[in-house]
C-alpha cells in the first residue's frame, strides 16, 4: 500500500472510539456471556436457576450414580441447615425427591437464600432440578423449622467417567436485601412443626 | 487536532515561519501547555523515571521487611498495601508511560511526520497521569490505608472486604486507562495518516510496528479493565453482585474479566521493548535486522494469541480439564513466535561487526535475561506443574525477569541509545558501563534466587516466611538494595548528559539507520515540517 | 568483555546443574509423597531440562558471536538479512518440541482431575485466617489455626523449627487411600496447597472445588494458603498428617468420641458458672488466639483498621453488653470482624467477652456466662 498521507483524522478517530466503546461494552457483556457459557458447559458447577422438565427422565437401570448432599450455612447465617440424607444411590433418569432441613433458631424473622454448587463442574450440566428450594428466597419466622424439597434427576447422558456428584448448598442471610414482606409467601411442605 | 493548517494552505510555509518566529515559551507554561511531541515525550519519560523510584521505594520497604523472618518493620496490612501499590505504580506509572514517552519522541521522527496526529489530546493524555497517581498515592494516607488487595484486586477481597481507598483506586485506574486509550488512538492515527510519502508499511522501523500493534491491544483491552474496575465499584457501593455468590454472581468471573485485560496487558508492556531491541542490535552489529517481515508477523501473532491465553493465570480456580488443556496449549504456542524473535536477533548479530556501547550491553542483557523469563513462563504454562508454581515466588521471579530485565532494561537501553539525539550530548560512556554492570549483577542477585524459594514452597504476597527461606531472602534483599542504588548512577548520568557532554553528531552511532538519524542532535523543535524523501 | 560473558555463561550453567541435582535442598520442587506429585516433579524437570538445552544452544551461539563477530577484530559485517527456509525451521522445531512436552503434561493433568471413587472425603473451608476441616464420612469437624506464638513473629522469642508452618489441629488422612478434598470459603478467595501432594485448589466463596491425593508415605506435610486473602494471608498454614489406615481409623474414632463428648459437655456447662479467675484465664487464652491478631494483645487495635477494645464504649458500658455479645457472635458484615459464634464454644465466647470487659483497665466487673451466650444466640442477631 503506497503511503497516503492525510490530515483528515476524523474518520479513523471515529472508528477507534467505536472499537473502544464496543470493548467497554464487551467487558460488561462478559457477565451474561459467562453465565451462558457456564450453562452450556457447566464449567463452574452452577446449575440452572430454572426448573428442568421431565422429558429426559428415562431411567437407566444399568447404571448407578452416587449423589452427595452438603449444606453450609454461611459464616454469619445462624440458621441450622442440613440435608436429610447425606448420600443417595440413583439411576440416571430416575426422578428423586430429597429434603433439606432448615431451622431459624433466632428471635427474628429472616430471609435466606441457598446457592447451589455442583462438583465436578461438568456434571452440573446433567443435574436437572425440577423443583428446588434454591429457586427462591425462603422466609422463616422465629423458631420455625422447614423441610425444603429438592426434586431432581440425573440426565442419562451423564458421561461415563462421573460416578459421584456432590451437590453443596451455601445458605446466605438475605434479610437485609429481601425483608420477609417482599418475599412471596411460601407454603412449607412437610413437617413444619417438628 | 493537528497543528497543521487545512489542505489548501501551504502547511510547510506556515510552520517554517513559526520556527523562526517562536521558540517554545519558557518555564512552567511551556511544559503545562505544550503540544509538542518532543516535550510531551520528555514529560512522560521524566514522569516514568520518578514513578520508577517511588515504586522502587515501596519495593525497598518490601525487601527490608523480607530481609529476615519475623515482622520487624511494618504491619502485615501495610505490607499488602506496599505490594499492591508497588505493582500498580510500576505497571501503570513507570513501564507504560515510559514506552509512551518513547513513542511520542520517536514515532513522528521515525516516520517523517512533524508531530503526533492529535497534539492537544496528547497534552491531556500526559497531564492526567500525575493527577491519577497523586490520588492513588494519597489514598495510602487514608484512615484504613490504601489498596491492599494486590494489583490484580480479586473480588471479593477488593469488594466486600476492602476499605474506602478502593473508591480512589478505581477512580485513579479509570484516569490511567483514559490516558492510555487516548495515547493509543494518537499513535494509531499518527502511523496510519502521517507517514511520509513513500514510507510503506513494510518500510516502517520495527519500533513503529511494535507500537502500532501495542496501540491496538490497548484500545482493545483497557476498556475491559475499565469495566472490571467499575463492576468492583458497584459491587462494593451500589448493591450489584457481579462477583458475589449470595446474589447469584461468581468471584471467578472477576478473574476472567480481569485477565482478559491482564494478559494482553503484559504484551502491551513488552512489544515496544521488542521494537527497541530490534532498533539497537542492528545498529551495533552494523548489519540489517534479520527477518524483518518475520518479525512483523511474529509480533502480530503474539498480539493475537495474547487474547487466547488469559486463563493460564487461573489454573487453580477449578476449571474443567478441557479448558485447562486449551489454555495450556495456547500458552505453550506463544513461545513459538517469541522464540522466532530471539532467533532473529541472534541472527542479526551473527557475522556482524559488533561494538559494545552501553545501549548494546543493555540490549544483549535483555535478550538473555528476557529469554530466561520466557523459559520460566513456558514452565508455568505446563498446567500440572503450574499447580506447584502458582502464587509462589516462582511466578514473582518469572514476571520480574520479563518486566525488569525485559521491559525496564529495554527502556534504559532506549534512553542511552537516543539520549544523544534528544539532548545533543553524548552521555558518559564509562558511567554508563558502571550503571550497566552494577544493575546486571544486582538484578540477578535480586530475582534469580526467587526461582529457588518459589520452587521450595514460598508463597507470594506474604510479609513473613518459614525459616528454610531465610537465607535466600536475605540475598534477594541485598540484591534489591544494590539494584535500587545502582539506578542512582543512571540519574546522575542523565543529569550530566542533559547539562552537557561531548557534542553528538546527527548520526551519533556508526551503524544507525532511520529517519531520526537524519535530523540534527538535538533535532529542531519542529522537525520534518516538510516530509522527507523515502528511498 | 569476552571474559565476563564467558564467566556469566558458566556461572549460569553451574547454577542450573546445581538446581537439577538439588532435589533434597530447598532449591527445587519437592518430589512429594504421591504418584501424582512425582509425575508433576518429572514434568517440571523435563521442561526445565528442555529450557536449559535450548538456552545453552541459543546463548552459546550468541556468546560465540559476541566473542568473534566484533568490529575490533577488523571483520566486515555481512549483509544477509532474511531466509524463509531458516524461519520455517526455527518455527517448526519449537512446535515439535512443544508437542512432545504437551503429551505427558496432558496425561498427568487428566489423572489429576479425576476425583472419582474416593475413599475418604474432607470438606475444607477457608476463612480469614484459618482452615476448617469436616470429614463427610465421619462426625468429626474442627478449625485449624496457626499455632506459632505471636511472640515469635514479633521477634521477642526465638523461632521454632516449624515457624509459621504449624497448626493447633492438623488434618489427618489415611495413606494408601484416595482422599478427596472439597474446598470452599466463607469469605474471600483462599487456596489450599500442600506441595508434598501437588494439590493446590482455590477456595471460592459460594462454590466448591474438588481435588484429591493418595499419599504413599505416612508423615507430616506442610503447606500454606496460596491466594492473597487479607492481612494474615501468610499466617494460615496447612498441616496434614498421613497415618496408616489402621492408625487413621483409630484416630478418627477417638476424635469422633471426643467431639461428641465435648458437645454433650457444653450442654452441661450451660448450667455451670465460671469463676472470674477461670473466665479471665480462658478469656485471655482465647483472646490471644483469636482476637489479638487484629485488636492487638494490649487491646489498642490499629487506628483506621481495627477498633480498640481498651477503653472502648462497647467494652466498658454495661448497656452495651448485649451489643458486645452480638458482635462477637455474629461479626460485622462488610468488615474483617468475623462471626465467632460457630468457631468458639459458648464458654470460650463468654470468657473472651469477660476478658475484654475487664482487662486493660476496662474493669467493668462484668462476668459473662455461657448460658447468656446461648440465650443471645437463640434470640438472633441485630
Amino acid at each position: 500500500m503506497a503511503a497516503q498521507r492525510t490530515l483528515n483524522h476524523r474518520p479513523l478517530i471515529k472508528k477507534l472510539l467505536l472499537i473502544t466503546a464496543l470493548m467497554f461494552g464487551f467487558g460488561f457483556a462478559l457477565v451474561p456471556l459467562y453465565d451462558v457459557f457456564c450453562d452450556i458447559t457447566g464449567i463452574n458447577g452452577k446449575t440452572s436457576t430454572m426448573a428442568a422438565t421431565a422429558d429426559k427422565a428415562v431411567p437407566d437401570t444399568k447404571r448407578q450414580v452416587t449423589i452427595e448432599f452438603l449444606a453450609r450455612p454461611n459464616a454469619d447465617m445462624p440458621w441450622l441447615f442440613q440435608p436429610q440424607i447425606r448420600k443417595l444411590q440413583v439411576h440416571p433418569g430416575e426422578i428423586q425427591l430429597v429434603y433439606y432441613e432448615a431451622e431459624n433458631p433466632t428471635g427474628l424473622t429472616m430471609t435466606g437464600q441457598a446457592v447451589p454448587s455442583v462438583s465436578p463442574g461438568q456434571a452440573a450440566l446433567y443435574f436437572n432440578k425440577m423443583e428446588c428450594f434454591c429457586f427462591n428466597q425462603q422466609v422463616l419466622t422465629s423458631g420455625q423449622k422447614l423441610l425444603m424439597p429438592l426434586q431432581f434427576y440425573v440426565d442419562p447422558a451423564l458421561p461415563e467417567q462421573f460416578s459421584t456428584i456432590t451437590l453443596s448448598y451455601t445458605l446466605y442471610d438475605m434479610t437485609k436485601h429481601y425483608p420477609a414482606e417482599t418475599v412471596a409467601a411460601r407454603v412449607p411442605t412437610g413437617g413444619s412443626d417438628e | 487536532m493537528s497543528t497543521m493548517t487545512t489542505e489548501p494552505h501551504q502547511p510547510t510555509d506556515a510552520l517554517q515561519h513559526d520556527e523562526h518566529h517562536h521558540a517554545p515559551p519558557a518555564g512552567l507554561k511551556r511544559w503545562l501547555y505544550t503540544t509538542n511531541h518532543k516535550d510531551i515525550g520528555t514529560l512522560y519519560l521524566l514522569f516514568a523515571l520518578t514513578m520508577f523510584f517511588i515504586g522502587g521505594a515501596m519495593a525497598m520497604v518490601i525487601r527490608a521487611e523480607l530481609f529476615q523472618p519475623g515482622l520487624q518493620l511494618v504491619q502485615a496490612d501495610f505490607f499488602n498495601q506496599m505490594t499492591t501499590v508497588h505493582g500498580l505504580i510500576m505497571v501503570f506509572g513507570a513501564v507504560m508511560p515510559a514506552f509512551t514517552g518513547l513513542a511520542n519522541w520517536l514515532i513522528p521522527m521515525m516516520i517523517g511526520a512533524p508531530d503526533m496526529a492529535l497534539p492537544r489530546m496528547n497534552n491531556w493524555s500526559f497531564w492526567i497521569l500525575p493527577f491519577a497517581f497523586t490520588i492513588l498515592l494519597l489514598s495510602l494516607f487514608m484512615e484504613g490505608g490504601g489498596p491492599n488487595f494486590g494489583w490484580t484486586f480479586y473480588a471479593p477481597l477488593s469488594t466486600k472486604y476492602s476499605g474506602d481507598s478502593t473508591a480512589l483506586f478505581v477512580f485513579s485506574v479509570h484516569i490511567m486507562g483514559i490516558s492510555s486509550i487516548m495515547g493509543a488512538i494518537n499513535v494509531i492515527v499518527t502511523i496510519f495518516n502521517l507517514r511520509a510519502p513513500g514510507m510503506t508499511w513494510m518500510k516502517m522501523p520495527l519500533f513503529v510496528w511494535t507500537w502500532l500493534i501495542t496501540a491496538f491491544l490497548l484500545i482493545a483491552v483497557m476498556p475491559v479493565l475499565a469495566g472490571a474496575v467499575t463492576m468492583v465499584l458497584t459491587d462494593k457501593y451500589f448493591g450489584t453482585s457481579f462477583f458475589d455468590a449470595a446474589g447469584g454472581g461468581d468471584p471467578v468471573l472477576f478473574q476472567h474479566i480481569f485477565w482478559f485485560f491482564g494478559h494482553p496487558e503484559v504484551y502491551i508492556m513488552i512489544l515496544p521493548a521488542f521494537g527497541i531491541v530490534s532498533s539497537i542490535v542492528p545498529t551495533f552489529a552494523r548489519k540489517p535486522l534479520f527477518g524483518y517481515a518475520s518479525m512483523v508477523y511474529a509480533t502480530s501473532s503474539i498480539a493475537l494469541l495474547s487474547f487466547l491465553v488469559w486463563a493460564h493465570h487461573m489454573f487453580t480456580t477449578g476449571m474443567p480439564v478441557f479448558a485447562e488443556l486449551f489454555f495450556m496449549y495456547c500458552t505453550m504456542l506463544i513461545a513459538v513466535p517469541t522464540g522466532v524473535k530471539v532467533f532473529n536477533w541472534v541472527a542479526t548479530m551473527w557475522r556482524g561487526a559488533m561494538t559494545f556501547e552501553v545501549p548494546m550491553m543493555f540490549a544483549l542483557a535483555f535478550i538473555v535475561l528476557f529469554t530466561i523469563g520466557g523459559f520460566s513462563g513456558l514452565m508455568l504454562a505446563i498446567t500440572p506443574a503450574d499447580f506447584q508454581y502458582h502464587d509462589t515466588y516462582f511466578v514473582v521471579a518469572h514476571f520480574h525477569y520479563v518486566l525488569v530485565t525485559g521491559a525496564v532494561f529495554s527502556i534504559i537501553a532506549a534512553a542511552y541509545y537516543w539520549l544523544p539525539k534528544w539532548t545533543g550530548h553524548m552521555y558518559d560512556e564509562k558511567l554508563g558501563q558502571w550503571h550497566f554492570w552494577c544493575s546486571l549483577i544486582s538484578v540477578n542477585l535480586l530475582f534469580f534466587p526467587m526461582h529457588f524459594v518459589g520452587l521450595a514452597g514460598m508463597p507470594r504476597r506474604i510479609p513473613d516466611y518459614a525459616l528454610q527461606f531465610a537465607d535466600f531472602n536475605a540475598l534477594i534483599s541485598i540484591g534489591g538494595f544494590a539494584f535500587g542504588l545502582s539506578q542512582l548512577l543512571f540519574v546522575w548520568l542523565l543529569v550530566k548528559c542533559i547539562r552537557g557532554g561531548d557534542k553528538a553528531t546527527a548520526q551519533v552511532w556508526e551503524g544507525a539507520e532511520g529517519l531520526e538519524w537524519q535530523l540534527s542532535s538535538p533535532p529542531p523543535y519542529h522537525s520534518f515540517t516538510t516530509p522527507p524523501e523515502i528511498k | 568483555m569476552a571474559k565476563a560473558h564467558r564467566y556469566r555463561c558458566s556461572l549460569l550453567s553451574l547454577l542450573f546443574v546445581e538446581m537439577a541435582s538439588a532435589a533434597e535442598m530447598p532449591l527445587n520442587m519437592t518430589q512429594g509423597v504421591t504418584d501424582i506429585s512425582q509425575q508433576v516433579y518429572d514434568l517440571h524437570m523435563t521442561i526445565f531440562y528442555i529450557c536449559c538445552a535450548i538456552g545453552l544452544v541459543v546463548f552459546g551461539i550468541m556468546f560465540w558471536s559476541i566473542l568473534h563477530h566484533r568490529k575490533a577484530k577488523g571483520i566486515q559485517p555481512a549483509q544477509f538479512h532474511e531466509s524463509t527456509k531458516v524461519e520455517i525451521l526455527w518455527t517448526a522445531i519449537p512446535v515439535v518440541i512443544l508437542i512432545v512436552m504437551a503429551i505427558p503434561a496432558t496425561k498427568t493433568l487428566i489423572a489429576m482431575e479425576d476425583t472419582t471413587d474416593a475413599d475418604v472425603t474432607v470438606l475444607i473451608t477457608g476463612s480469614q485466617w484459618k482452615w476448617h476441616y469436616k470429614y463427610l464420612d465421619y462426625p468429626v469437624e474442627y478449625y485449624s489455626l496457626l499455632a506459632t506464638p505471636r511472640k515469635q513473629i514479633d521477634n521477642k522469642i526465638a523461632k521454632g523449627e516449624n515457624y509459621l508452618l504449624e497448626v493447633d489441629r492438623p488434618l489427618v488422612i489415611p495413606t494408601g487411600k484416595k482422599v478427596r478434598f472439597l474446598t470452599t470459603s466463607d469469605d474471600v478467595i483462599h487456596s489450599w496447597w500442600v506441595p508434598a501432594f501437588a494439590v493446590k485448589k482455590d477456595a471460592n466463596p459460594g462454590f466448591i472445588n474438588e481435588s484429591w491425593a493418595m499419599v504413599n508415605t505416612p508423615g507430616v506435610y506442610r503447606g500454606q494458603c496460596a491466594e492473597l486473602c487479607g492481612k494474615d494471608h501468610g499466617f494460615m498454614p496447612v498441616v496434614v498428617i498421613a497415618k496408616e489406615p489402621a492408625e487413621f481409623e483409630q484416630w478418627i474414632r477417638t476424635a469422633a468420641e471426643t467431639q461428641a463428648k465435648a458437645k454433650a459437655a457444653e450442654q452441661e456447662l450451660l448450667s455451670m458458672n465460671m469463676s472470674m479467675t477461670d473466665a479471665m484465664a480462658l478469656g485471655e487464652k482465647t483472646y490471644l488466639g483469636y482476637c489479638a491478631a487484629c485488636h492487638q494483645a494490649g487491646g489498642q487495635g490499629l487506628a483506621g483498621a481495627f477498633p480498640a477494645l481498651k477503653g472502648s464504649k462497647m467494652a466498658t458500658t454495661s448497656s452495651e453488653l448485649a451489643a458486645h455479645i452480638n458482635i462477637v457472635l455474629h461479626g460485622k458484615a462488610g468488615t474483617a470482624m468475623q462471626a465467632f459464634g460457630k468457631q468458639l464454644t459458648l464458654q470460650e465466647i463468654a470468657a473472651v467477652i469477660t476478658y475484654e470487659r475487664n482487662a486493660w483497665d476496662n474493669n467493668t466487673g462484668d462476668l459473662v456466662q455461657a448460658a447468656a451466650i446461648h440465650a443471645a444466640k437463640s434470640s438472633g442477631k441485630e
